[in-house]
């Protein structure tokens, strides 16, 4: 049975005309780790949101169709069914900070402590997902007056130290350091390996390339692809939807237009198939 | 119009010392880039720049006016910010308050304030919206109305703090036609950004920041290609700097064109041999 599954689903907010999702169906089985794509607007949140409860039980609006979240439907269960399965990392992590505590440490235990879980559990968990997110110096530090990117660690990790079934995250690490962000795909991963499943709205395409099992990519509202990240990052569908490419892929591209790129290689999306096939070209010389 | 800093230090209230002694020069008309890890500094260092915040010790100077010497209004004639986090800089009800509401501050005649207003939305594709309540735009929107109510004010040095923070292809695109406009009007642009890519392709100068203290700075190339300490303040070089190092190119490349330039070389060669 597939964790998430979700079936022609359409969905309008309130107060507007035409549907934020349209037609979407997709199924996510149990420990996959599933990347979002698509340009502004095109629907990456209002998905997010979906999977995670908060429409229609949060937002309004007309829902129709099936979403079945860890054997949920979502429409006949409340929030509080929902939350216990599912953590969601908002766009903005402001958003995602509870205002309730005063230092970041208590901010991360506070989602422990509502669930009554024991103290040196609560203590050991929080003290290894600040380790995880590169916040351990800043336990003591009021969760406002942090950097943009540490904000949104602190964000991360307050859902990430609850251990959902179930994890969504709405561009996670728009506002992280480079190698930030590759450590925070890194943990991801792993997290998905020991069973989590995964679905991350994002646009950094050379990570989610290397680190996800499978691409969704959306346009104004509908699936336009999903499959394999090799085949739907190397899509020529994707800019002419808005989408970001990969450098590795958009020079690639270029390179075969000139027969510098082995013929019977499909295009790259991560470095080491980049290497692989410009160092193959090189051979081919002659 | 030049900007000088000299022994710049900083702490917060509370004690965070965010900036350990920064020394910069940045003169009319360049085009800068700063990247470094979160918590680098780099907010703090360019919210020196129109007085949003004063040093503990050290000097900022904005042409030949000192920063402690004169309000932010004052300040806001010479540099517009545009803050990395656009809610804590939007208030007014519609786009086109917002957009006109700098320039009018500045006491620009109706006229000249409409029309500064029509060319910052027109350079940042918000004609159109003029009516909408920003909050009623998605995230992405509300940082390109940010952007067009600093533009609007038509300074000589524009600051963009992580513009390019989760836009998509076309906004990004659309970001560096942006800079590239304002650097063709002979202002000065300092841009903040996790972007390394976006950096390498729209760039010259770069300052790589990290513990409160600038580590590097100099050409975008020279920069970029100091793989080690970069990573001390959890930055990497570009995606085509990478794949060139990886095909051990005899030179860092930073863009699609230096990258086909050196393989179609090394082609040739191999050719040949
Ligand atoms: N309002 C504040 N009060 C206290 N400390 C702060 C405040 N804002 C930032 N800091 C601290 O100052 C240091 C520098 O922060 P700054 O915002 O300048 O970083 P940054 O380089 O812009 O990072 P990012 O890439 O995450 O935006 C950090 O240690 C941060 O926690
Ligand atoms: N709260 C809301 N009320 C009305 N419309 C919304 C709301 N949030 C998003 N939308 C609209 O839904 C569409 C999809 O938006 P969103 O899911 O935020 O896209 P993305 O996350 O891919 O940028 C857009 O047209 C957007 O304007
Ligand atoms: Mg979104
Ligand atoms: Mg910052």
């Amino acid at each position: 049975m597939a964790m998430i599954d979700v079936q022609d689903l359409t969905y309008t907010y309130p107060a507007t005309d035409s549907p934020a999702l349209k037609n979407v169906s997709l199924k996510v089985e149990e420990g996959e780790f599933v990347a979002i794509i698509g340009a502004n607007g095109a629907g990456k949140s209002t998905l997010c949101y979906t999977i995670a409860g908060f429409i229609p039980h949060f937002f309004a609006g007309t829902l129709n169709g099936k979403v079945e979240v860890a054997g949920i439907e979502s429409q006949h269960s409340t929030l509080q069914e929902l939350v216990l399965n599912v953590g969601l990392v908002f766009q903005n992590p402001f958003n995602q900070i509870s205002g309730a505590k005063f230092t970041v440490y208590e901010e991360i235990a506070f989602g422990l402590e509502n669930l009554g879980i024991p103290r040196e559990e609560m203590i050991k968990r929080v003290d290894k997902v600040m380790a995880l997110t590169g916040i351990t110096d800043l336990a003591k530090r009021s969760p406002y007056a942090l950097s943009g990117g540490q904000q949104q660690r602190v964000a991360l990790a307050s859902i990430l130290v609850m251990e959902p079934k179930i994890l969504v995250l709405d561009e996670p690490t728009s506002q992280l350091d480079p190698i930030g962000t590759r450590e925070v795909f890194q943990v991801i991963k792993e997290m998905s390996n020991r069973g989590m499943t995964v679905v991350m709205a994002e646009h950094k395409v050379e990570w989610i390339a290397e680190f996800t099992d499978k691409v969704i990519a959306l346009s104004r509202g509908e699936v336009l692809l999903q499959g394999p990240p090799a085949e739907v990052l190397t899509s020529p569908l994707l800019p002419q939807h808005g989408i970001g490419i990969s450098r590795y892929t958009a020079v690639a591209r270029r390179a075969r237009e000139e027969n510098l790129w082995p013929a019977a290689l499909p295009l790259p999306v991560t470095l080491d198939d980049a290497v692989a096939g410009f160092v193959g070209g090189l051979e081919n010389a002659h | 119009m030049r900007i000088e800093i000299q022994d710049l230090h900083f702490s917060y209230p509370g004690g965070v010392e965010a900036l350990k002694g920064v020394s910069l020069v940045v003169n009319t008309g360049e085009k800068v880039a700063i990247v470094g890890q979160n918590g680098a500094g780099k907010t703090t260092l360019v919210k020196h720049l129109n007085g949003l915040l004063l040093p503990t010790k050290g000097t900022v100077r904005i042409g030949d006016w000192d920063t402690k010497d004169y309000p932010v209004a004052r300040l806001s004639s010479r540099v517009g910010y545009v803050f990395q986090n656009p809610d804590e800089q939007l208030f007014n009800k519609t786009v086109y308050q917002e957009v006109a509401f700098g320039p009018r501050n500045l006491g620009y005649p109706a006229e000249k304030v409409a029309e500064l207003v029509k060319n910052a939305m027109a350079l940042t594709e918000l004609t159109g919206k003029e009516n909408v309540n920003p909050y009623d735009l998605m995230p992405t929107w509300r940082k390109m109305v940010a952007m067009a109510s600093i533009l609007a004010m038509d300074t000589p040095i524009v600051v963009l703090d992580e513009p390019t923070t989760g836009q998509d292809a076309a906004s990004i695109e659309r970001i560096a036609h942006c800079v590239q406009v304002l650097h063709q009007q002979g202002k000065t642009v300092i841009t903040i950004t996790h972007d390394v890519d976006f950096c390498a392709e729209n760039f010259e100068r770069i300052i790589v920041m990290g513990g409160g203290r600038i580590l590097l700075d100099g050409p975008a190339i020279e920069v970029l290609a100091q793989e080690e300490i970069l990573a001390t303040t959890y930055v990497e070089p570009p995606q085509l700097t990478r794949l060139g190092n990886r095909l051990d190119f005899p030179h860092p490349v930073r863009n699609e064109e230096e990258f086909l330039d050196m393989y179609r070389q090394l082609h040739r060669q191999r050719d040949r041999a």
